[in-house]
C-alpha cells in the first residue's frame, strides 16, 4: 500500500488495464511516446490500491464533497421541477438533472409526481466534467426500478464519502450488527447520504447515531464502541 | 447556489420525533451538547466546540491614540468571519441573514454589554489606550453557531493577558512578557449566550442548543445572554412564532441554571490551562 499525492505517477501497467477513482491516463503523453509508456497519474491524495493480478487500480481516500462518477447510486433532493424533468441536489458543485421519463414504466401520460423536497434514490447515468450530471431511476440492464425511485418516510443521515463506501462493503461490521438487533431499511448513496427507515423513531435515531459515530471524520468508533453506544441508547 | 431546505422526509421525521419527546442526537430538550475548550500556545487563542460546531477566537492588543470624544476609554473591535469553510450554506461577500444576526449579537454580547472595563484599558489619558481586536473564525457549523461564537469570544477575552506597562510622566514603557508577568483584562462579568428554538407546531417543546436540522426548521429562536448571577443582558427573538410571557420566563430560568453550570466548566478549564503554563518570574 503506497500513499500518492495528486500529480504523482502511478506504476500501473497491465495489458487490460482498468483505472478506478482517482487515477487518470494522460493521453497526450502516451501518443507522443507510443504505446510503450502510458503515463498514469493520480488526481487525488490517498492510498494506491490494485487487484491481485494488477489489472484494476484505484485510489482510496476520504472526502466530504462528492464528485459525480457514472453508474454510482446517489441520494438527491428535488430542488426544482423543470419542464419534463427535475433538478436534484446531490451534494455536487452543480445540480443534477433527472428526466421525468427515467423511471420504471414511466410514459408521457404516467409520470411520477415528485414534490420539491422529495428524496430520490437514483443512479448517475452521465457524469462528464463539462456537463451537469444526469440521473436515472432504473437498473441499466433490466430496466426495472430495483429499489431506485422516491424514498418515502424514514430519515436522511449525512456522512463522509469513505464511510458510505464502507457501508456497501459486505465485510464491514456496522450494517450486519444493526440488522442483527432489529429490522431496518437502508439506502446508501455514494454522495455521503444514507437514507434509513425502521419501525419507530427511536430505532431510526439509534441507527443515525451509530452511523455518525462510526464515521471516520467524527469519532470513528469500532464495533465494540458502537455496541456499547447502542446499549446505552436502548436503556434510555 | 444555496443548498435547498431540508427534504420532506427529514422535516417530517424531525417533527414526529420531537412530538414523541425524542431529539435526533439523543439529548433532552433542555440539554446542550458537550462544550470543549482548547487553548492555543498564545494567550487569548481559544478553540471552542459545541458538539460538531467549532469556532476559533483570538484576541490581540495594540496601542492607539484614543478618539477625541472618549479620551479615557480603550477600544474593542470584533471581526467575525463566517466563510464557506464553516458550511456550504455560507457564501463569501453575500452575508446571509444568520451571518448578520451572529455579527450583531456578538457585538451586543461582547462589546455593548460592557463585559470589558474599557477605562482599565487607558494608559495615558488622551494619548495612549489599548485597542483590543477580537477575531472570531467559524470553522464548522453544525447548528447554534451563535452560542459557540459568543462563548469562544468571552473565553478568549478571559484567557488573554496584556503586557504590563509603566507610565512615568509622559513616558510609557511596555514590559515584555518575559520580564514582567502580563496582566489579565478586567472583566465585569462572564456573559453566556443560550439559544432556544421554537417550532411553529406549538405542541412541540422548545429545544435548547438547536442542532443543524433543528436550526433550519425552527419557527422562532430566542437568544438569551446572561451571567451566572441572574443578570440578564440581551434577549433577542427572531422568527414569527408567538410566545406566552410565561414561556419566556420559563426558559430564562433554564438559562440561569445553564449559565451557572457553564461558568464552572469555563473557570475550571481556564485554571487548568493557566496552571499548565509555567510562567517563571525571576
Amino acid at each position: 500500500m503506497t500513499i500518492v499525492l495528486p500529480g504523482e505517477r502511478a506504476p500501473a501497467r497491465h495489458v487490460n488495464l482498468k483505472l478506478g477513482p482517482g487515477l487518470f491516463q494522460n493521453s497526450n503523453a502516451s501518443t507522443s511516446t507510443g504505446r510503450a509508456a502510458p503515463s498514469i497519474f493520480a488526481t487525488r491524495a490517498g492510498t494506491l490500491n490494485h487487484s491481485s493480478n494488477g489489472s484494476k487500480w484505484w485510489i482510496e481516500s476520504n472526502a466530504r464533497r462528492y464528485v459525480p462518477a457514472a453508474q454510482e447510486s446517489v441520494i438527491g433532493v428535488v430542488v426544482q421541477k423543470q419542464g419534463e424533468g427535475f433538478r436534484l441536489d446531490i451534494g455536487t458543485a452543480h445540480s443534477a438533472n433527472l428526466d421525468g421519463l427515467a423511471f420504471e414504466g414511466a410514459t408521457k401520460r404516467n409520470k411520477p409526481n415528485l414534490k420539491v423536497g422529495s428524496l430520490i434514490y437514483g443512479r448517475i447515468s452521465l457524469a462528464h466534467k463539462d456537463m451537469e450530471p444526469e440521473l436515472e431511476c432504473f437498473d441499466a440492464q433490466s430496466r426495472k426500478s430495483e429499489g431506485f425511485g422516491e424514498l418515502k418516510g424514514g430519515f436522511l443521515v449525512r456522512c463522509s464519502l469513505r464511510l458510505c463506501r464502507q457501508l456497501l462493503d459486505p465485510k464491514y461490521f456496522l450494517l450486519p450488527l444493526l440488522g442483527s438487533l432489529f429490522p431496518l431499511e437502508i439506502a446508501v448513496g455514494l454522495n455521503g447520504r444514507v437514507w434509513i427507515s425502521s419501525q419507530d423513531a427511536k430505532r431510526t435515531i439509534a441507527i443515525a447515531q451509530a452511523i455518525e459515530a462510526a464515521d471516520p471524520d467524527a469519532q470513528g468508533m469500532d464495533e465494540d464502541g458502537i455496541r456499547t453506544l447502542l446499549e446505552d441508547l436502548g436503556r434510555k | 447556489m444555496r443548498p435547498p431546505s431540508p427534504s420532506i422526509p427529514e422535516k417530517e421525521f424531525l417533527f414526529s420525533a420531537l412530538k414523541q419527546g425524542l431529539r435526533l442526537d439523543g439529548r433532552e430538550f433542555f440539554e446542550t451538547r458537550p462544550v470543549t475548550l482548547t487553548f492555543g500556545p498564545e494567550l487569548g487563542w481559544v478553540e471552542c466546540s459545541l458538539g460538531q460546531t467549532r469556532v476559533l477566537a483570538q484576541v490581540d492588543a495594540k496601542m492607539i491614540k484614543p478618539p477625541p470624544e472618549r479620551p479615557f476609554e480603550g477600544v474593542i473591535s470584533i471581526h467575525s468571519e463566517i466563510s464557506p469553510m464553516a458550511s456550504s450554506e455560507f457564501e463569501l461577500g453575500r452575508p446571509s441573514e444568520e451571518e448578520v444576526t451572529i455579527t450583531r449579537m456578538l457585538d451586543k454580547v461582547i462589546r455593548r454589554s460592557d463585559v470589558v472595563d474599557k477605562e482599565s484599558l487607558c494608559i495615558l489619558a488622551g494619548q495612549r489606550v489599548w485597542h483590543l481586536r477580537l477575531n472570531v473564525h467559524c470553522l464548522s457549523d453544525s447548528g447554534n453557531l451563535l452560542d459557540c461564537a459568543c462563548l469562544a469570544g468571552i473565553v478568549a477575552l478571559k484567557h488573554f493577558r496584556r503586557p504590563d506597562v509603566e507610565v512615568i510622566g509622559e513616558e510609557v514603557t511596555v514590559h515584555h512578557p518575559t520580564s514582567r508577568a502580563p496582566i489579565p483584562l478586567s472583566l465585569h462579568h462572564n456573559l453566556y449566550c443560550f439559544t432556544f428554538a421554537f417550532f411553529s407546531d406549538t405542541s412541540i417543546h422548545p429545544v435548547l442548543d438547536p442542532n443543524h436540522l433543528e436550526q433550519r426548521l425552527n419557527g422562532g429562536l430566542i437568544s438569551i445572554a446572561l451571567n451566572a448571577h441572574r443578570e440578564l443582558c440581551v434577549v433577542q427573538k427572531s422568527g414569527g412564532v408567538p410566545l406566552e410571557p410565561a414561556d419566556v420566563l420559563r426558559i430564562v430560568n433554564v438559562a440561569v441554571q445553564k449559565a451557572k453550570d457553564l461558568d464552572v466548566i469555563v473557570e475550571s478549564r481556564l485554571r487548568e490551562d493557566w496552571e499548565g503554563r509555567k510562567v517563571e518570574v525571576r
